[in-house]
């Protein structure tokens, strides 16, 4: 089916020697005029894109320190060149951090640096061509924004940054990615990525309710648009339906119903995504953050709950305050927002969740960090509480639970290999390489300590692993949400 | 007074005022510019304090490079430990009355110029031979090390082997900053050495050396970890609109 080798995965992770261009053909499908207009940009490549190219650039510059600063520091010191999963996964240098950097810096010292305009040979500098603009295309959709580079350079340059300000400026002179770009568009006319309309989001919902009814006997709610309820829960869409997306959606239900908590889904937010992060657009994901504000005034809810999803998490935990706050309407007493697993560990912690462990013995677990709660948020009150949550919830659950190698998890976790926009078969060859160093990590305790089971709190880290797992000759159901070992180990009872 | 005295007495006043001025027109730029999102990399310290003391282990034991490689780290490291102790050393050029401390580092400064210019071989020998560093590397990115070897290198050469009148070269510098010139001896190796020092001074305001001012303005290194305790506030928040050029918050 691929026209691609899949990596050998080996004892211990190598760095690859070098081979240029062996990824210089792998680009997404390219946007066209119907996904470009719903979120404001050209249909197709403007006429004069270099010159709009380069003042959107300008632009980006004087309005985000962050990419002024990464611009100017870098001393290609190589403390990167060996940390991202799609140079580890594919060979090719400009996958190296610094190197994709390089694309949109060569550019900035030649229009924007007095030595780039004087000697451009000198400093790496280059005239923004038609070939520049498609390695930007191809590369900057190499690159998943998880920010393992950043954990790692000395000046705390963040690569996702560049690449999401580089895909701005390549929606800027109308080449955007179609995968992003049509996702977005649906959020903005239906409502959730997957344009699933209000019946049926109902009807789904109302399928889940019959479903748990039969397995444990008792009703379990699982409500949309109620009004007055006290948590609004926003998660992404794909817990609707995808496996193993939706049984961590039952999860989150199980626990509301044992805890007493009144809680509501709404057809206005029915996505936790925010794609507008992967495209680098400001305005795209507020547009689309300012939905969760007004579902939770309309709805009239408490407090604002997020599902297991890892960017969503990013945007909900460090952006939403900026972007939709102040949110003074909502009970002071909970953080705006919190996450599922910030919800049931507190209730796990005053006792409030009856659970059998043994329940999940048929599993030995592992725990894959998804790179935007690690590297981007956090959970509880503590700094690195997004390691600890999760793996206490998955202690308090089941009996066997094994951590992947310290380097490849917590702050040095390795994406998926499908985060940041990349979640699309059109680029199927890159994720599938991207996976490796994960894959390899997981092979490790798969044989050390019969691992059977990767535990994730991502819907895009969900969806990457049921398709590339085979690939590296694991099962796709080996991967499973977080909230579906809670709901599956929690004791119901029929009383609230 | 010699054509070389009035040569080198402009080019130091007119490097450092590109110096001086080019850099702190590039950190008004960094703080002028607004950090439209709380972007700290995390886990991120929850309180100011917190954040204080993140960028000292940053800027004094580089803690996210020793992450990172611990070759790149220990060459980088000592190359800038070293270069600190040199220039501290050369302050008893440009202090009339030498402070004690400075004068009891003179030896390690000595020292520090040896290691100094080892690690500078270190680090270009890893530009090299290294695939993936000769890889991102641009001509510049060697010709850097190769002017920092050269000054110290130059250094050295002076202490050790082709000796200048260093009490004339310290009445020049002295002179120089209360606008009274005074003759510079002409040795080779001197007038070499100023030149370079010279041109690392011109250079910097409109290089990679700008990772100096750089590292203090990285939004991922110096955010509080606290956006759901406190708003951050900036033109995304305030507008519907793209930012307008300049805006500000």
């Amino acid at each position: 089916m691929a026209d691609f080798k899949t990596p050998e995965v080996k004892e211990y992770l190598e760095i690859p020697a070098l081979e240029a261009g062996v990824m210089s053909h792998s680009a997404p499908f390219v946007s066209k005029e119907q996904f470009q207009a719903p979120l404001g940009f050209p249909g197709e490549l403007v006429d004069n894109w270099q010159q709009v190219a380069i003042d959107k650039l300008g632009e980006l510059l004087e309005t985000n320190r962050g990419l002024q600063v990464f611009m100017d520091s870098c001393v290609k010191c190589g403390a990167c060149t060996d940390k991202c999963h799609y140079f580890l996964g594919t060979s090719d240098p400009r996958n190296m951090p610094v190197a994709r950097q390089d694309l949109l810096r060569g550019v900035y010292r030649r229009y924007y640096t007095l030595p780039g305009k004087l000697f451009p040979k000198l400093v790496g500098a280059m005239d923004l061509t038609e070939e520049v603009l498609d390695q930007w295309y191809s590369y900057f959709h190499q690159c998943s924004e998880c920010r393992r580079c950043s954990v790692f350079c000395p000046y705390g340059i963040d690569t996702a940054e560049v690449t999401m300000a580089t895909r701005e400026i390549m929606n800027a002179v109308g080449k955007g990615q179609k995968y992003s770009n049509e996702i977005i568009g649906k959020v903005f006319k239906i409502g959730n990525n997957l344009g699933l309309p209000e019946p049926a989001l109902r009807d789904t919902l109302e399928g889940l309710e019959e479903e748990v009814k039969m397995d444990t006997g008792v009703d379990v709610r699982y409500p949309l648009d109620e009004k007055g309820a006290e948590v609004l829960l926003v998660t992404p869409s794909a817990d609707f339906f995808a496996e193993p997306h939706v049984d961590g959606l039952i999860g989150y239900g199980k626990v509301f119903h044992q805890a007493g908590i009144s809680w509501t889904l709404s057809s206005h937010a029915s996505e936790a995504a925010n794609f507008g992060l992967f495209i680098g657009s400001p305005e795209n994901m507020k547009r689309i953050a300012m939905r969760i504000r007004e579902a939770a005034l309309d709805l009239g809810v408490k407090r604002i709950v997020f599902g297991e999803c890892g960017h969503a998490w990013r945007v909900a935990y460090s952006f939403l305050n900026t972007l939709a706050g102040p949110f003074d309407f909502l009970d002071p007493r909970y953080p705006v927002p919190q996450h599922i697993c910030e919800v049931t560990y507190d209730l796990i912690q005053r006792g409030a969740l009856t659970l059998d462990k043994s329940a999940n013995d048929h599993r030995r677990v592992t725990f894959h960090d998804s790179c935007n709660v690690a590297r981007a948020s956090r959970m509880g009150d503590m700094p690195g509480g997004q390691f600890v949550i999760p793996r206490e919830i998955l202690k308090a659950v089941c009996n066997h639970y094994y951590d992947m190698a310290p380097d490849t998890i917590g702050e040095s976790t390795f994406c998926c290999g499908g985060g940041g926009g990349l979640l699309t078969d059109d680029l199927m060859e890159l994720r599938v390489k991207g996976a490796l160093p994960r894959m390899q990590a997981l092979k490790h305790v798969v044989e050390e300590h019969g691992v059977n089971q990767l535990v994730a709190i991502c819907a895009i880290c969900k969806s990457q692993f049921s398709k590339v797992l085979p690939y590296y000759g694991f099962e796709m159901d080996q991967i499973v949400s977080l909230h579906q070992l809670v709901g599956d180990a929690l004791v119901m009872d029929s009383k609230q | 007074m010699s054509f070389a005295t009035v040569f080198y007495a402009l080019l130091f006043y007119a490097a450092t005022a590109i110096f001086l001025i080019g850099v702190g027109l590039r950190i008004a730029r960094y703080a002028r510019t607004p950090a439209p999102l709380k972007i700290p990399t995390t886990p991120a310290p929850t309180t100011r304090s917190g954040v204080v003391l993140r960028m000292g282990t940053e800027v004094v034991f580089f803690h996210s490079l020793f992450k990172a490689n611990k070759w790149i780290w220990i060459l980088g490291w000592a190359f800038h430990l070293a270069l600190l102790l040199v220039v501290l050393r050369h302050l008893r050029y440009f202090i009339e009355n030498v402070p004690t401390w400075v004068a009891l580092i003179q030896p390690f400064g000595i020292y520090a110029g040896f290691a100094m210019v080892a690690a500078l071989f270190g680090l270009w020998a890893r530009r090299l031979f290294v695939e993936r560093i000769r890889y991102i590397s641009s001509p510049s990115d060697h010709l850097m090390l190769v002017l920092l070897i050269l000054i110290g290198a130059s250094g050295l050469a002076m202490k050790y082997i082709w000796h200048t009148d260093i009490t004339a070269v310290k009445l020049f510098f002295l002179g120089l900053m209360r606008f009274d010139i005074q003759p510079l001896p002409t040795d080779a190796m001197l007038l070499i050495h100023l030149s370079l020092v010279a041109a690392l001074m011109i250079i910097f305001p409109f290089s990679k050396l700008l990772h100096a001012p750089g590292v203090f303005f990285s939004p991922t290194r110096n955010q509080v970890d606290n956006p759901r305790e406190r708003r951050h506030v900036s033109w995304i928040a305030n507008s519907e609109k793209p930012a307008a050029s300049g805006s500000k918050q």
